[in-house]
């Protein structure tokens, strides 16, 4: 769990080498909204082997959900390369990336996303629908699947009859069920308890270890992230160094970087240091890696209050 | 995806909103089920008089004064029996040609009174025109050489005036003359809502008197041969035009009675079949309406399915298969509904509908091509969603 793995591999292997699920080259993608394009990747290069296990973290708006799209093959990249299960997205038309989104990804949603009025079999069996399998097999590998996340004894149930961690049980066996090599999770525990998220997780984690799938899970939770074997931390549209946290306590470049910034409202501290950029593009660099410039600015920004800054930027993400 | 199960899938998706998906149907109902239901009135309408025409007999010739055409006002007839006596003589046998005056008068039978029509005819009538009689004779010549007051009453006015009486030997009063009843006519019972029974036979000269005129409506001749008809047809007309300079004659076939007739009520038909083809129409576009509704409230349903593999084409080939299922299903209901309801429409009113298997072909055929037409917009708008929107709609 070092934190040093979470810088993400530019060097690694790339291409359609077998054990590589995905492959991220300079990953861009800007929005076009209303004249104005709005970047909301810049450059991002990763890899994710096949049966890895990594967490995406980043507040919102830092582009972990566009780097989530771009990995499931729901989104095409603006600029850059992506190789899923070692094809090139751009050489793909719609109908293909669907194809390949079927055979190579499972998707885990936080607000589950299973259809209404339809039952747990059912739900689990959509992608084989897909795959063109014919009824009774699609029920046979569909109800294989909900027995592996245990749910064998709740096959006609219907979502509005099941408790919400069983809902993301079926979603999981759904995104399972066509054997993918990768399985992406966004924010899974987010709408559910915290000891119903931790069975969940579990579920993923088993499924991680004893399928080979390699789980991406995109999340806001600290600790939740502390558990992959790797972390890629987003701010801004790009990865930035783990280390660059803002739970750890730095109070030491708060410090330093103080005395530029005269600011009577320590309150108003988090929100103005993500919107400082600016500012002090040198003002806090002692965090660890100094990779960023914007990391930097949040203990600059907080100079009076000193153990308080981490909390405030940590919170907000 | 299966074919199969595309259809299930949009099945279950119509069912899971019943109530929206019946009344969307409904436009495509009546839509269709008007096309059934008017093209059959139409139809039906054109059927009975086509076998009226003919039931009258055939190789027949009817000569009256003005233009027989579609729109023609009727024209005042200067003809008289000295006519009737040329034509005659161009036909060489009396017994081929009939006349008839005619006139709404009121006949009276003790307390019991009946508006109807009266004819005035010659003895020939029967000889010319398919008519039976139930009870009684028909008029005779002498009858009509001696003005006599006799009449052959036929079967609606027989039963208003007499019930379950005998009517021949009664004595009738007819625009308050008396007649003696000869004989009934057998009923022909009703078409297009007018009763062919309501109607009194008087020997034409006892018309004249009654009316006070010299004037015959009209002239009908039965041919020897169906070829000679319409060369008889201008010797006659050609005869009558020299006898009356100002007036102008027409003698019609049956054929050309059928084609007059044929060619309004087939223009009728069209124009009915074009209206209930508009809200037919109309109907379609409640498809496309609903259709896009639907995919607006399934935005979420088509991300995940995008996202679980789903390709553009499935999707559009889900939301067209809904569509054209609707529109299939409210044609088969509409094509029930237009049977039945023209059944009744023959079975309570006077209105002739006969259902004609084309009409049923060509509404479901329609209503099919309008699902289609008016589901590829919505299933196409649906195919292209980007499934990263669509997943995250409300």
């Amino acid at each position: 769990m070092s934190r040093r793995e979470a810088e993400p591999a530019p060097g690694g292997v790339r291409g359609g080498r077998p054990g590589v699920a995905v492959d991220a080259v300079d990953l861009g993608r800007t929005y076009d909204l209303g004249g104005t394009s709005v970047a909301a990747l810049r450059g991002v290069s990763l890899t994710i082997a096949a049966g890895d296990y990594v967490a995406v973290v980043g507040p919102s708006g830092s582009g972990k959900s566009t780097l989530m799209h771009l990995l499931g093959g729901l989104d095409r990249p603006t600029s850059g390369r992506l190789a899923i299960g070692g094809r090139d997205v751009a050489t793909l038309d719609a109908g293909e990336l669907a194809t390949l989104r079927n055979e190579t990804i499972g998707f885990v949603f936080q607000s589950f996303h299973l259809l209404p009025r339809t039952s747990a079999v059912d739900n689990v069996a959509l992608p084989l629908v897909y795959r063109g399998i014919g009824g009774r097999r699609r029920r046979t590998m569909a109800a294989a699947m909900l027995g592996r996340v245990g749910l064998g004894h709740r096959l006609d149930h219907r979502p509005n009859q099941l408790s919400g961690g069983e809902q993301q049980r079926v979603a999981i066996a759904r995104a399972l069920v066509t054997d993918p090599v990768l399985l992406l999770a966004d924010e899974p525990t987010g709408n559910l308890d915290s000891v119903t998220g931790e069975s969940v997780l579990g579920l993923l984690e088993d499924l991680n270890a004893s399928s080979g799938v390699a789980l991406v899970l995109v999340t806001h939770d600290r600790e939740v992230a502390a558990r992959a074997r790797r972390q890629i931390v987003m701010r801004d549209g790009v990865v930035v160094p783990p280390a660059d946290d803002p739970d750890t306590p730095t109070v030491v470049p708060a410090a330093r970087g103080g005395p530029e910034i005269v600011d009577p409202a320590p309150s108003a501290e988090p929100r103005r240091a993500s919107g400082s950029d600016s500012g002090h593009p040198f003002g806090g660099s002692g965090g660890a890696t100094g990779a960023t410039e914007r990391r930097g600015e949040i203990p600059a920004a907080g100079k009076r209050c000193g153990g308080s800054i981490g909390a405030g930027p940590g919170g907000g993400s | 995806m299966r074919i199969a199960e595309a259809w299930r899938v949009a099945l279950d998706a119509l069912s899971a909103n019943r109530l929206r998906s019946m009344l969307t149907m409904l436009g495509v109902i009546i839509g269709v089920a008007a096309v059934v239901v008017l093209v059959a009135i139409g139809t039906g309408a054109k059927r009975e008089v086509e076998q009226q025409v003919e039931g009258l007999g055939s190789n027949l010739l009817i000569v009256v004064p003005g233009r027989i055409d579609f729109g023609a006002a009727p024209a005042v007839s200067r003809l008289s029996l000295a006519d009737v006596e040329a034509v005659n003589r161009i036909v060489g046998d009396p017994q081929r040609v009939a006349v008839t005056v005619t006139s709404g008068e009121t006949v009276r039978a003790g307390t019991r009174s009946a508006f109807t029509t009266v004819q005035g005819v010659l003895e020939t009538t029967p000889q010319v025109f398919v008519r039976d009689l139930d009870r009684g004779a028909y008029l005779t010549a002498s009858d009509v050489d001696t003005s006599r007051r006799v009449a052959v009453l036929g079967a609606t006015v027989a039963t208003t005036l007499f019930g379950d009486r005998e009517p021949v030997g009664q004595q009738v009063a007819i625009a308050g003359v008396r007649f003696r009843v000869v004989g009934v006519f057998a009923p022909l019972g009703q078409s297009l809502g007018v009763d062919r029974d309501d109607e009194v036979h008087i020997p034409v000269t006892a018309a004249h008197r009654l009316y006070g005129t010299q004037r015959i409506d009209g002239i009908a001749v039965k041919a020897p041969d169906r070829e000679k008809i319409s060369e008889l047809g201008n010797r006659i007309v050609a005869e009558l035009s020299r006898r009356h300079p100002d007036t102008e004659f027409s003698a019609v076939t049956q054929e050309q009675i059928l084609g007059v007739l044929g060619d309004i009520l087939g223009v009728l038909t069209g124009v009915l079949a074009a209206i209930a083809g508009i809200s037919l129409l109309v109907g379609g576009v409640g498809v496309s309406n609903i259709m896009l509704v639907s995919v607006r409230e399934r935005t979420r349903e088509i991300g995940l399915r995008k996202a679980v593999g789903a390709r553009p084409r499935d999707i559009a080939i889900q939301f067209l298969l809904e569509a054209v299922l609707l529109t299939v299903l409210g044609g088969v209901l509409g094509m029930a509904l237009g049977v039945g309801a023209a059944w009744l429409i023959s079975a309570l009113s006077p209105v002739p509908a006969a259902v004609t298997w084309w009409s049923l072909a060509l509404s479901f055929g329609v209503s099919a091509v309008v699902g289609i037409i008016f589901g590829v917009v919505p299933a196409q708008r649906a195919g292209r969603l980007d499934p990263v929107i669509a997943l995250r709609a409300e």
